[in-house]
């Protein structure tokens, strides 16, 4: 195969008729056949409310198939139109207005508009409604329709990534009205409408007639989600052809599944990633050089390799990934280096480190692993690490943003503000290294004008040298990005392009894939 | 009669006794879980403003003795509540409308699969553990009996999931007969509800028919030394018949108790083998209610767990008078 993704082909009209001629095989989408899916993530808990979606099986089914956003990260990263065919903002980044797509109706006929827009936003804000993208539309002062198929809105605090933020899982448009009964019966604008839906055991969805993405996704006519929450049983589904994907591939038997020929493993590196975030408000964290000193105790080449088998990248303490815009693949990587980070102790004038680390499974699998690793490869420089294993149960709430220094992980954020604003802004509750603003002044200071800032040149300047702060001063060690890995039968195509957002082709598989 | 009557009153009597001290084991063992329902399916995604929410709209902010007489009063009536998990949070304002999914329709359906899952291994098991045991009596010391015994010995000693997998392995992955995955569905027609069910039914069947048989083996041959048996060969009838029509009825006592165990097991035990084989029965059910903390469905999946118990083994005591004469007229 080339190196040339078909969608990189077809913007350049004219290579594509090239390519036509040479006879390079173009993989040509075709409709029909039922997709089988095997989805680790679901729960008897799971609603049409894509306000508590949380876990891989809802996000597929929720805006993977059933609901539109007002927009959509494509699969090359490129942020493109759903219900919004196109956006424009103030210089301010303050005011945004949003032409949304005419000629959409819902599963149950009632045609979309702009009131839709703003009940489905309005949501999130309810007196008492429990949604995560709340932040999100909290920064909305007003919105207004300003036309049948138009929404204006005004930011309380200009953001330039806000149409980014938009295409977030949460922010499904339901129909104005009637959002009780579409929570119930799973009511959306998606390319796939609900025929049967048991929480935690199956979901049958099928293709709608005439949509506006016709010609472009949906190939599938119906699709079978299947909820299986243990690892063996799901890669067992695939290995057998129950299932035609699966999410989630268990490193165990990853091997038999590679000796498969009726199976394709793929996996990409997306912004998820494992850290071990110090609270820096108590000692020693609060000294600089302990910090570094142990940003260079930690071997992270091995931990992608014993911990990850491989599947994943080693981290550079900053949180900010490779399906970030403005990821920083050129900075100077922290190195595994236990002379420098016993001479670091000793500018710290200490003589040695003792230290707690917590760990559970709860953070991430193999993170008790992890720390031990970190024990080992910490000792040569002088530290000693004591192992703290957690109990899983209730990690999040006792162990995480409580103990000095713990494990965690991040699914990280499609944007960088939103990444550095949910967890490294002084201040905010998710703080989980308690950088305050004494001791990231600059850090804070950038943060607040990049996220205003609609010159994508200075943004990138500005958000490289966050990434380099961090990186250097910040109170968290990431060891590693952890791939997304995902398995699919050979009976299955799609376009070459994998979306990195989100695991299974950034979950909309099922919009983009075809049988071949 | 009357005795047995009482007898019979007595036992339920206990049985009620012992579901309600189960009910405050079971109330005080789930609300020592650490972690609630609020944080769990908030996951890391949840603000104290949400938890608190949800928690109030639960009513968990309320102290653990008033909860438990709620519920207990509840469950008298027949209402186990309303599942947390198909709670109405998601209403549009945010109020509760009260529209909740009970914790009796959600377990319902994944009962009755359980049931049926129940009902297809004990049609397979029973005969065969029983059939396997008189074989066993008769031949006993053989290489047959032998063979039995070991490989259903070694079957019961192995943990389920790796009995599971084994049968994945040779009768899905291997010689793909049946599928690994019983992903049953309401509206499934029976014969292909039958196909999936097959491998876990045969896997269960693995686990419990060591007991029966084993026991089944035993009662036998315990009687063969029986002067009335040694009567019955001295007149000259088949070992099979001095078995099946002497020997069995006197010890039927045994074997149905350890049945009756058995199927207390298929009906509490099954939560590794269907999790494995994505089988959506009350065991799965129970796991992933355990996982959100849905308190209102685990309490109620541990009281049906035991009243299955203590309801199965009050049938094997009555079976077991009824089936022995001494028992039936007491002096």
């Amino acid at each position: 195969m080339t190196n040339i993704s078909r969608r990189g082909l077809l913007k350049t009209g004219a290579a594509a008729g090239v390519l036509a001629a040479t006879g390079l095989p173009v993989r040509a989408q075709q409709r029909g056949g039922t997709l089988r899916l095997g989805l680790a993530g679901a729960n008897t808990s799971d609603t049409w409310d894509s306000r508590t979606h949380s876990d891989s099986y809802m996000i597929m089914a929720g805006h993977g198939a059933v609901f539109d956003t007002l927009t959509e990260v494509a699969a090359d990263g490129e942020l493109v139109g759903e219900l919004a065919e196109s956006w424009e903002a103030s210089a301010d980044a303050k005011t945004w207005v949003f032409k949304l797509r005419t000629g959409v109706t819902f599963h149950n006929g009632k045609p979309f508009g702009a009131d839709d827009v703003i009940a489905s936003l309005q949501m999130h804000t309810a007196e008492g409604a429990k949604s995560a993208a709340k932040p999100i539309v909290e920064n909305v002062a007003e919105m207004t329709k300003t036309g049948e198929h138009e929404v204006t809105m005004v930011l309380k605090a200009g953001n330039a990534d806000f149409p980014f933020l938009l295409s977030d899982y949460h922010l499904c448009i339901f129909p104005d009205g009637q959002i009780e009964e579409a929570i119930a019966n799973g009511i959306g604008t998606g390319l796939y409408k609900v025929e049967s839906f048991d929480p935690g055991v199956r979901t049958l969805l099928s293709r709608v007639d005439g949509h506006y993405k016709d010609g472009r996704a949906g190939w599938f006519d119906s699709v079978e989600i299947i909820a299986i929450n243990d690892a063996s049983a799901r890669m067992n589904a695939l290995m057998t052809g129950q299932v035609d994907a699966v999410n989630r591939v268990d490193f165990k038997t990853e091997p038999l599944m590679r000796a498969n020929p009726m199976v394709n493993i793929f996996e990409v590196t997306g912004n998820q990633h494992y850290t071990f975030p110090m609270l820096t408000d108590l000692d020693p964290y609060s000294n600089l050089k302990v910090r570094q000193a142990l940003k260079h105790a930690i071997n992270r080449q091995e931990m992608v390799d014993k911990i990850l088998q491989g599947h994943g990248k080693v981290g550079n303490d900053h949180p900010i990934g490779p399906a970030n815009t403005y990821y920083a693949a050129d900075l100077e990587q922290n190195s595994y280096d236990p002379d420098k980070a016993a001479a670091l102790l000793k500018e710290a004038g200490l003589d040695g480190l003792q230290v707690d680390l917590s760990a559970s499974d709860a953070a991430f699998a193999g993170a008790v692993d992890a720390a031990q690793l970190y024990q080992a490869s910490a000792k040569a420089a002088g530290i000693d690490i004591n192992v703290v294993q957690e109990p899983a149960d209730g990690y999040w709430s006792n162990v995480w943003l409580k103990k000095a220094w713990c494990a965690c992980y991040w699914s990280g954020r499609a944007t960088e503000d939103w990444m550095f604003s949910t967890a490294y802004e002084a201040g905010v509750p998710w703080n989980d290294t308690q950088w305050d603003e004494k001791d990231s002044a600059r850090f804070q200071e950038l943060l607040l004008s990049a996220r205003a800032e609609l010159d994508t040149n200075v943004r990138r300047d500005q958000y490289t040298e966050m990434q380099m702060i961090m990186s250097k001063e910040g109170g968290t060690v990431v060891p590693m990005y952890a791939n997304y890995v995902d398995a699919h039968s050979t009976k299955l195509t799609n376009s070459g392009t994998i979306g990195n957002v989100f695991q299974m082709d950034s979950s909309r598989l099922i919009e983009r894939w075809w049988f071949a | 009669m009357n005795s047995v009557l009482r007898i019979i009153l007595q036992r339920l009597a206990l049985g009620v006794l012992t579901l309600f001290i189960v009910s405050i084991v079971i109330f005080t063992a789930v609300n020592m879980l650490p972690g609630d329902f609020a944080q769990a399916i908030l996951g890391q995604g949840a603000t104290p403003e949400a938890v608190a929410a949800i928690r109030r709209d639960l009513g968990l902010d309320q102290p653990p003795i008033t909860r438990y007489f709620q519920w207990l009063g509840g469950a008298l009536q027949g209402d186990l509540g309303n599942s947390f998990a198909q709670a109405n949070f998601a209403s549009f304002v945010g109020d509760d409308s009260g529209a909740r999914t009970t914790v009796a329709a959600q377990i319902a359906p994944r009962f009755a699969n359980t049931m049926f899952l129940a009902g297809v291994t004990a049609a397979i098991a029973v005969p065969f553990a029983v059939g396997l045991g008189i074989l066993a009596a008769l031949y006993r010391n053989s290489a047959f009996d032998k063979a039995a015994n070991v490989s259903t010995l070694s079957s019961i000693s192995s943990p389920e999931f790796f009995m599971a997998y084994i049968l994945i392995l040779f009768l899905a992955v291997l010689n793909p007969i049946l599928p690994s995955l019983s992903n049953i569905y309401d509206g499934m027609p029976f014969s292909e509800r039958l196909q999936k069910t097959l491998l876990p039914a045969l896997t269960l069947t693995l686990v419990v028919t060591a007991h029966m048989m084993r026991m089944t083996r035993a009662a036998i041959i315990n009687l063969l030394a029986s002067p009335y048996i040694e009567m019955a060969r001295l007149k000259g009838i088949s070992p099979m018949r001095v078995i099946v029509k002497h020997a069995l009825p006197n010890a039927l006592a045994p074997i149905i108790n350890v049945i009756a165990l058995n199927l207390a097991y298929l009906i509490t035990g099954v939560v590794v083998v269907e999790v494995v084989f994505v089988y959506p029965g009350i065991g799965q059910l129970f796991v992933d209610s355990v996982k959100i903390r849905d308190i209102p469905v685990v309490q109620a999946c541990c009281l049906i767990f035991a009243a299955a118990y203590i309801l199965l083994n009050l049938t094997a005591d009555i079976l077991s008078i009824l089936s022995n004469p001494r028992l039936r007229h007491p002096k």
